[in-house]
């Protein structure tokens, strides 16, 4: 339709590849989110650790930096399991706070405008719809987690040489799969809170309420009968057994408490962990009921009955 | 003029064989409240009215077609597309103006166009350059920087309007476009869907229940009301029709001067006590009326043309509605 013209035509061009479509939705929520200087700032901050981390392990590997230090970087910071793990801890909770800041309005706001009619009535499902606005924080998140996780881990293999990397691309698989399950894990919570609560900033407290108020809850449970199997209910615990599990520093029996009587033991608990499993089966009903909590609320038009 | 019950169809084709629209039986209810009854017909017009009061069913079957609610049972064709297989491509064809207030926040008008047309298929070089086309035309060229937050109502109307046809749809929906429109907003907004169905690139369903817009921009008519198909009307057909509509004011006993008016092969209907509407047939003149109320000792105490107005039509329709499910209809 020519603006000269000003007549109403038909549109005969070619038409985007249908696959793609739900990235058109982060495409342009970017341009919303950095907008404001304190998100840049922080998501700008996130990145010091991996550089923090690049310059270890560029240590590891520089003799004269050793040698001008004059301290065993080797020994006080192996580049091992743990090395990486406590990347993915540090990188995972910093992410933690970008969902916070960014994913609580996405849903909420096309909902209190009434957007979503204008999103399914063209070629675009409800499934793209949550991919889209997923991706959002998915995008961002992998951003500063497994993607510079991976660089780092490259940078380690291409300084310690071809068997390293042989030996350890479980490590690898570690890093990119427990980011994963955390990120996949923060966008859905996000946006099903997102699809419930309207208020951004009772999202954002609802959205940090999910995630500590479980881990007071999770403590007493433990405290009162003894155990450890609280930690079903702590998010926090529940993926740092996945991330432990994952790199293969999980131990199930993390203490025990024994009874004395008389000077005399008459009794020992053992505390241990829930088991692997536990853990991840947990996140899985976590994760499918944000999606069923999602399945809900977007809908094009909600009837009342 | 068909009844409610029987299918519908309009003889004057727009585009090729099929209608734009083929309702099958189509049935929606929410819950076990039926919403919409097993509505039949084939539209074919450039422009197709949806008429009906409040609760009738009307954004429901837009909802339908669109694909957001399910049918209970039948189904609708849209180009020849089933709305319950296809609802994909028929998406794909189609564009949507919904009634209330709808858009995206934080955003410019260009960019929410632009967004729009790029979640229907354009590539974004294509799709920011339909949304200023599309702007311009819709009158929004000076303000498509500005916020839409920062919209006036009659704005927003034209924002949704523009995000409606940017992607160029062959099928628009419009649902009460004149929607708190001040009267030069709302001229410039029929004037716009007017030149949209003249451009013959697109037809047009236009829901709403204010009748003037109905009958400046549409040439067919639904009217629903409690979920039913109460009437099909061809504005076409009625304005080409070379009938005489008399409308009389009478005295005296009707009923002799009714039955010897339907002898004679006019359409006759009492609207009160005194009043009669005549549809003189072809070979019928107004000397054999006068004869015949002579005849019946009849006065007319007055007598004038009248074409039955869309409004004629719609409040017939209620009247109708009200009394019988399927009662037959004056119009023809």
């Amino acid at each position: 339709m020519a603006v000269l013209e000003r007549a109403y035509k038909q549109y005969q061009g070619p038409q985007s590849p249908l696959w793609s479509r739900f990235l058109i939705i982060p495409r342009h929520a970017y341009r919303d989110v950095f907008r404001s200087k304190i998100f840049t700032a922080f998501f700008a901050l996130s990145f010091i650790w991996p550089l923090v981390c690049a310059i270890l392990i560029y240590l590891h590997h520089n003799v004269e930096a050793i040698a001008v230090l004059k301290i065993n970087v080797r020994a006080l910071l192996p580049i091992d399991a743990g090395f990486f793990e406590t990347y993915v801890i540090v990188q995972g909770t910093i992410g933690f706070f970008l969902a916070v800041l960014v994913g609580p309005q996405q849903v909420s706001r096309d909902l209190t405008n009434n957007a979503l009619p204008l999103y399914l009535c063209r070629p675009f499902t409800r499934s793209e719809y949550v991919v889209g606005k997923m991706s959002i924080v998915v995008i961002l998140l992998s951003a500063i987690t497994w993607v510079p996780g991976l660089i780092l881990f490259l940078l380690q293999s291409y300084l310690e040489g071809w068997s390293w990397f042989a030996d350890n691309i479980w490590m690898a698989s570690a890093i990119f799969l427990g980011s994963l399950v955390w990120i996949v894990l923060l966008a859905l919570m996000s946006q099903a809170i997102s699809a419930w609560v309207k208020w951004r900033l009772a999202a954002r407290a609802a959205l940090l309420g999910v995630f500590f108020i479980p881990t007071i809850f999770a403590q007493v449970i433990n405290e009162i009968f003894q155990t450890r199997w609280g930690h079903i209910f702590d998010l926090r615990a529940l993926i740092g057994n996945v991330w432990s599990g994952l790199f293969g520093t999980f131990v199930r029996q993390v203490g025990e408490d024994r009874e004395f009587r008389n000077g005399r033991i008459v009794a020992t608990v053992f505390r241990t962990e829930p088991p692997l499993w536990a853990s991840w089966f947990m996140l899985f009903l976590i994760c499918a009921f944000c999606l069923w909590l999602l399945s809900r609320k977007v809908k094009a038009y909600e009837v009342v009955k | 003029m068909t009844d409610s019950a029987a299918a519908v169809t309009n003889p004057q084709a727009n585009s090729g064989s099929s209608g734009v629209i083929t309702l099958d039986n189509l049935s929606v209810s929410f819950g076990r409240r039926p919403i919409l009854k097993n509505l039949r017909g084939e539209l074919r017009g450039r422009a197709i009215g949806l008429l009906g009061p409040n609760g009738a069913g009307k954004t429901t079957l837009i909802h339908t077609l669109l694909g957001f609610h399910p049918p209970t049972s039948g189904t609708a064709r849209i180009f020849d597309r089933d709305i319950r297989g296809d609802a994909a491509q028929i998406k794909s064809l189609i564009g949507y103006m919904p009634e209330r207030d709808s858009f995206i926040a934080r955003m410019s008008c260009v960019h929410f166009v632009r967004f729009m047309a790029e979640l229907s298929g354009l590539p974004p070089s294509a799709a920011l350059e339909r949304a200023h086309e599309a702007l311009f035309f819709v009158g929004l060229g000076e303000a498509r920087y500005r916020n839409l937050d920062t919209f006036s109502l009659g704005m927003k109307q034209l924002a949704k309007l523009a995000q409606a046809i940017v992607h160029g749809p062959r099928l628009i929906f419009l649902d009460e476009p004149t929607n708190g429109l001040d009267p030069p907003a709302r001229q410039r907004m029929i004037k716009m869907i007017r030149d949209i169905r003249d451009s013959g690139q697109a037809n047009i369903v236009l829901s709403s229940h204010l009748l003037r817009d109905v009958e400046e921009c549409c040439e067919e008519i639904l009217i629903l009301k409690d979920g039913r198909l109460v009437v099909y009307c061809n504005l076409e057909e009625e304005r080409k029709a070379n009938k005489k509509f008399l409308m009389l004011e009478t005295r005296g006993d009707l009923k002799e001067f009714v039955t010897a008016v339907n002898a004679l092969g006019c359409e006759c209907a009492v609207t009160s006590d005194h009043r009669l509407k005549i549809i003189l047939q072809a070979g019928a003149e107004i000397r054999d009326i006068y004869r015949l109320a002579a005849e019946s000792q009849v006065q007319i105490r007055r007598l004038t043309y009248k074409r039955d107005s869309l409004e004629d039509i719609f409040l017939k329709a209620m009247e109708n509605g009200s009394q019988t499910g399927d009662a037959p209809l004056l119009s023809s």
